[in-house]
């Protein structure tokens, strides 16, 4: 069913399913470079210069359907909105969020009047127009599928020729000005094809939602990718998907707009990411943050029985005894204690009492020696400190660099001094 | 060539009536200085002196409202591949999709030139410079995965994979762990040591004595310029910090302590 039958429609949704490619190739560049809300007033900013070039058509005889014109001027007034963003920025005290604003909103509502203008004169028939608004993949033919196609061909080669360049400035712009990377020019290119992938989905995807292409295959790639090149073929994966399953969609189901269908698909894809991905996804935070909690857990209770043994001079310990230490309920303590003797750090005697195993020793200890180290370091340093504290460190060295523990070694050991004569329980293990 | 009067064509940089403004508002006044070779230079300053500005100015990143900058006689562009840069920290994104060794190897692109790859000679000098810093082990690890100091590191790693005659670095002591610091000392040191010229922003005057040979007193104007200990004295540290006192007499304390010891 989602081969379709039909050749006319066969080569639309693969003129979609390039566009879709192609979005997601410039949109990962256009997400990383934080210009995501520009592609938003570009392509609302198009509607005018539509139905200019359609006034302007059929004012010179033309049916108005001429599809090259169409975008002409979509194209022309993409690139007139951007202008008019980077106007306002450079010349007023306005930020970028409210530049963008002004130009979406003034572009949009001059685009309706024009249209509505524009569908008011007596020759040619402008009914296909609304169609770019929230796109209409059934009006495309054959020949608009292969624009398309070949516009994304190029567009993928040459962001995949200009991708060290494209990393470099999304990246680090000031450095890449000191290697004398133009990037003005770079900025332009980029938003030049964002204003080419805009125009060529405002047929299918249509303007409103045009920028989504852009941004959600991007975002959602975000979450899977670890470096750029992973994530441009992501990207594009998800775009070409999403295009596919979109236009099938709305092909199988008539009197559906193809742009929000797509639309969907895309968010579908990025709520997927956005639960299962494995940078941040929440799936994988949630099981970070489980295993963070587990540590410290499994470190609070190592060293509360370290210390008890330290103080009481004992060599074991009742379950009750580790509950009362901590704002901890007997389950609780059971639980880790159980943990713990799995990993072999504990285990309980025939009279109910939990050791320290042999290797639970020295773990404790290890933790025991860091947390001091970390306490006077923290009371001692206090001007420094917060910057070079790393208590999750496993050695305190890796940190603070073994003269400046060795260091805060004889501060805890006349601290110690003082308050009692028995030696620390506190071996140095480097 | 074009060289102004007492100025030498040999010097890495020599700034002539450097003025440079933001928004009509002046932050650096005729700045006028020659930096001399194969020293570890500090410019410090307190804040909104124009320290990181007179970099970036001497970098062309910010305009200058008047006066001209010559590095070994010729101006920036025609020497963009004798310059390194470690820009501050926060100046960058660290959510981004790329490890350490990918941030690295930024600094070769300058090298490897337009729609070039990168090479496995590039790699070999980027994963050297890692080793310099002491980040071999982090360079396939997520930039966003490491903590501040490593950041900074991998940055200090970028520049010396740029492989230049003059080190630019904009606050790299910046809020780093003490391993660190001690990792930028040494390496440092070591660049001075094969003859390179290192200018840092610096914010901390306690240290100026112990790693630097010479310091820039910068408050909008260069204050004084010269050896450390002609220059970083009670009375140039007044004039370039005003009434700041606290801040002084521990500078004072620490400055008289190194004269003593070293």
């Amino acid at each position: 069913m989602l081969l379709l039958e039909d050749y006319n429609t066969r080569v639309v949704v693969l003129g979609v399913m390039a566009l879709g490619a192609a979005a997601g190739v410039v949109g990962t560049f256009l997400l990383l470079r934080k210009r995501a809300l520009t592609a938003d007033a570009l392509s609302h900013a198009t509607l005018p210069g539509i139905a200019i070039a359609f006034m302007v058509v059929v004012a010179f005889g033309g049916s108005g359907k001429s599809m090259l014109g169409l975008l002409l001027g979509a194209f022309v007034f993409g690139c007139i909105g951007v202008l008019s963003i980077l106007a306002i920025r450079h010349t007023t005290r306005l930020k970028d969020d409210a530049a963008i604003g002004i130009v979406l909103s003034v572009f949009f509502g001059l685009g309706l009047c024009l249209l509505k203008i524009a569908s008011e004169m007596p020759s040619g028939s402008a009914a296909g127009l609304q169609g770019f608004i929230f796109g209409k993949a059934a009006s495309m033919v054959a020949s608009d599928a292969m624009m398309m196609l070949g516009v994304a061909v190029g567009i993928i080669l040459v962001t995949g020729t200009l991708r060290k360049e494209f990393t470099l400035l999304c990246f680090d712009e000031k450095f890449s000005i000191t290697q004398g990377w133009p990037v003005l020019t770079l900025d332009v290119v980029l938003m030049g094809m964002v204003t080419v992938v805009t125009v060529i989905a405002l047929q299918s995807v249509g303007l409103v939602l045009a920028v989504a292409m852009l941004i959600i295959p991007a975002a959602s790639a975000r979450y899977w990718a670890r470096n750029i090149t992973s994530m441009l073929i992501v990207s594009a994966l998800i775009g070409c998907l999403s295009g596919w399953l979109g236009a099938t969609m709305s092909a199988l189901i008539p009197r559906m707009p193809t742009g929000p269908i797509i639309v969907l698909v895309c968010g579908f894809w990025f709520v997927c990411s956005f639960i299962f991905g494995r940078n941040n996804g929440i799936i994988v935070s949630q099981i970070v943050r489980v295993q963070l909690n587990r540590r410290v857990a499994m470190q609070h209770l190592l060293r509360a029985m370290w210390e008890t043994f330290e103080r009481e001079k004992e060599r074991s310990i009742p379950v009750e005894t580790i509950v009362s230490m901590r704002s901890w309920n007997h389950s609780f303590v059971v639980r880790q204690l159980k943990r713990a003797k799995r990993r072999g750090h504990v285990t309980k005697r025939e009279d109910n009492l939990w050791i320290l195993t042999e290797e639970g020793s020295v773990e404790a200890n290890r933790i025991v020696r860091n947390h001091r180290l970390w306490e006077v370091y923290l009371i001692n340093y206090a001007d420094i400190a917060p910057s070079h504290v790393d208590r999750d460190a496993d050695m305190i060295e890796h940190v603070l660099g073994i003269d400046m523990v060795q260091k805060l070694e004889k501060l805890l050991q006349s601290a110690r001094n003082l308050q009692s004569p028995h030696p620390i329980g506190v071996d140095v293990k480097t | 060539m074009n060289v102004e009067v007492g100025h030498s064509a040999s010097s890495p940089v020599s700034i002539h009536d450097l003025t440079v403004a933001y928004h009509r508002k002046p932050v650096l006044w005729d700045v006028d200085l020659d930096i001399p070779e194969g020293k570890l230079i500090a410019i410090v300053g307190p804040n909104g002196a124009g320290k990181s500005t007179l970099i970036k100015a001497i970098l062309d990143i910010v305009p200058r409202a008047s006066g001209n900058i010559l590095l070994y006689g010729k101006p920036f562009k025609k020497q963009r591949k004798l310059v390194a840069y470690v820009p501050q920290r926060e100046s960058v994104d660290w959510d981004f999709p790329i490890d350490a060794l990918g941030v690295v190897l930024m600094g070769r692109y300058g090298k490897i030139g337009w729609c070039k790859p990168v090479l496995r000679k590039d790699r070999k000098i980027a994963m050297d410079a890692l080793e310099r810093v002491g980040m071999v082990e982090y360079a396939h690890r997520q930039i966003n995965q490491l903590s501040g100091g490593q950041q900074q590191r991998v940055f200090l790693a970028r520049a010396l994979a740029q492989d230049s005659m003059i080190y630019f670095m904009d606050e790299p002591f910046a809020s780093v762990d003490a391993a660190t610091e001690r990792a930028i000392v040494q390496v440092l040191g070591d660049l001075r040591t094969s003859g390179k010229t290192i200018v840092v922003v610096h914010h901390d005057l306690q240290t100026v004595p112990e790693y630097f040979d010479n310091v820039i007193l910068l408050n909008m104007r260069v204050v004084a310029h010269g050896s450390v200990e002609e220059v970083f004295t009670d009375e140039n540290l007044k004039k370039t910090y005003g009434g700041r006192l606290t801040l002084l007499s521990e500078a004072a304390d620490r400055l008289a302590r190194g004269k003593v010891t070293s």
